[in-house]
């Protein structure tokens, strides 16, 4: 059950905090996901700090999964503050002796699936949410995938499957940040769009917004009917909150070089909450 | 074997609420029929969608399910099989695979339809166990291990319907994992796994009948595990050793054996026989098939008998 009394400030300025904890790990390794993680940072914390029921018991909690599993740093940063992972495990990503990396790994506290290879996370949602309905459990699954994602044969056979089954539970949120590796989607591949049509037609419950507004997230994600699963479009910058980062391909995995790193750091204070 | 699986499946599945079955527009008669009527919302057809067949299954697990995905052996494990490694074996999740027609069963319907790299494929990906029953009786011994023995992802290669019983006077018990000695024999002794082993028994009571060679047949229906110290000790106890296979000719029992033999400083003579390393365009029976890929009874009989001779 969503909090009634979102705090989309709140979730703003967690995000600015996040932005730099990420360009800090970039210090301590040589490659990371910094753009795909920016990009999907309000919708993954609007999922954990205003709509996911958070219990702490596995049994009846919300589940997570980042089906773009490259942008793991987004969900690393929430599980540390949640206090779910330790601060060392952060500080020492990618590193020989701890569990933490570019991809989440099921077996990690918090990560409630392995991905890394897109296309896996909304077909294992749709067996999980298959399996609560079988067995009575009243909880959401909340997945973050990535527009590029969406070109996977797979992500269709889920999408075709869940409403087929009538699941509700699941609430996708897709980040269209336009990229994929090798270009913008929406050139790569034309017909990829109009998307909210194809996915309402597949019988999802499809809403697009700002994906860098909480409470656009929020509200979308809360005024929906429940009869059946909802895919939410968030529209996003890649990289978004460093200029010399938005929309440049190469930040899809390089790290900040000292130099760089002060200039985003300084643009990331000066942006506005 | 299909209908040997189904009716050990509904046993277990009808008391045990975390099992589901999974299929993708194929399905099994007998048991789970019954299974399927009584059980209508753990009988899950998700259509002609193989990914969505085992990332749902990985996703049924996750949430303490036990799911048996169930198709044609092409189709279980090739189309899907990034699901299989990643969502199924990376994760260690008690998802069961069903591959029917393992090996060049459908003999009619081509190489689409013919699994003959599957233990290969299966065997190479941490966490997976292989089983390959080769009678029915032994299908229903390794269904049920398969669903509670073995925590982890499996993949059982089935055959189709009719194969005979050839397991009701064996002189070993079924123990999962092990090798065990279906007929007995003292000069050599024949290897295999799945429907095949029906040639080896047929060949063995010819080198006895017409050759007075005494042949023994073990059912390896554990490929992976495989049992290395019963093989070793059965390449120790035989003067010649043979292995005969559905299975192409890397990755499968042939070269296993072939390796535990030299690990072990075996002496016998050691032939193994396996399909072609090839796409065959020939259609016919299943014994027309695998005749075309060389394994031919005849044949084998004739090398055998001179290499006990």
């Amino acid at each position: 059950m969503p909090k009634p009394n979102f705090d989309h400030a709140a979730v703003r300025a967690r995000c600015k905090r996040y932005r730099r904890r990420i360009l800090d790990i970039s210090q301590t390794v040589g490659a990371l996901h910094i753009a795909p993680s920016f990009s999907c940072l309000e919708l993954v914390a609007t999922a954990y700090f205003g709509l996911m029921n958070r219990t702490g018991d596995p049994e009846t909690e919300d589940t997570f999964i980042l089906s773009k599993g490259h942008g793991s740093l987004s969900q690393f940063v929430a599980l540390e503050e949640l206090g779910v992972i330790p601060t060392a495990w952060l500080e020492n990503y990618c590193k020989p002796g701890f569990p933490l990396a570019t991809h989440p790994d099921y077996g990690t506290p918090g990560i409630a699936a392995s991905t890394g290879s897109l296309g896996h996370g909304l077909g294992l949602s749709v067996g999980m949410a298959y399996a609560d309905k079988l067995n009575g459990k009243e909880r959401d699954i909340y997945i973050v995938m990535s527009d590029g994602e969406l070109q996977e044969g797979s992500v269709w056979e889920a999408l075709m499957t869940a409403p087929s089954f009538g699941i509700t539970r699941i609430v996708a949120m897709v980040d269209l940040n336009d990229f994929q590796s090798l270009g913008r989607t929406s050139e790569v591949l034309p017909n990829f769009y109009p998307m909210l049509d194809k996915l309402r037609a597949f019988g999802w419950e499809s809403e697009e917004v700002d994906g860098h507004d909480p409470q656009a997230i929020y509200d979308a994600v809360t005024r929906r009917s429940g009869k059946k699963p909802f895919i939410l479009l968030g529209r996003t910058v890649k990289g978004k909150g460093v200029k010399f980062m938005e929309s440049v391909p190469i930040w899809h995995y390089r790290s900040p070089n000292p130099e760089e790193y002060k200039i985003a750091i300084q643009q990331i204070e000066e942006a506005g909450v | 074997m299909r209908n040997s699986f189904a009716n050990a499946f509904y046993e277990i599945a009808k008391n045990d609420r975390r099992v589901c079955l999974v299929v993708a527009d194929i399905t099994a008669a007998a048991g789970v029929a019954s299974f399927q009527k009584e059980s209508p919302e753990r009988f899950i057809n998700v259509g002609v969608a193989e990914q969505m067949m085992v990332g749902l299954c990985a996703g049924l697990a996750l949430r303490g399910c036990i799911p048996v995905a169930y198709t044609i052996a092409t189709f279980t494990i090739y189309r899907p099989f990034e699901q299989v490694r990643v969502d199924c074996c990376y994760q260690n999740l008690p998802v069961k695979l069903v591959g029917v027609g393992g090996g060049v069963n459908y003999s009619t319907l081509g190489g689409t339809h013919h699994a003959q790299e599957d233990v290969a494929l299966m065997s190479a990906i941490p966490n997976m166990t292989v089983i390959a029953p080769c009678d029915p009786a032994e299908t229903a011994a390794c269904t049920k291990a398969s669903l509670i023995e073995i925590p982890g992802p499996v993949y059982l290669r089935l055959g189709k319907a009719g194969e005979p019983d050839l397991t009701a006077n064996a002189p070993d018990p079924f123990r999962l994992g092990k090798v065990r000695m279906i007929k007995p024999g003292t000069d050599v002794c024949i290897l295999s796994f799945g429907p095949i082993t029906k040639m080896a028994c047929d060949i063995a009571a010819r080198l006895e009948s017409e050759k007075r060679i005494s042949t023994g047949v073990v059912s390896v229906h554990s490929l992976k595990p495989l049992d290395t110290a019963g093989i070793a000790a059965l390449l120790a106890r035989f003067r010649v050793v043979v292995v005969i296979e559905e299975h192409a000719p890397f990755g499968g029992l042939g070269p296993q054996v072939k390796s535990i033999a030299w690990d072990s400083g075996a002496r016998c003579k050691l032939r193994t026989y396996a399909l072609k390393d090839e796409f065959i365009h020939v259609y016919g029976s299943h014994s027309d098939l695998l005749g075309a890929h060389g394994l031919d009874p005849e044949l084998i009989f004739r090398e055998v008998a001179e290499l006990a001779s």
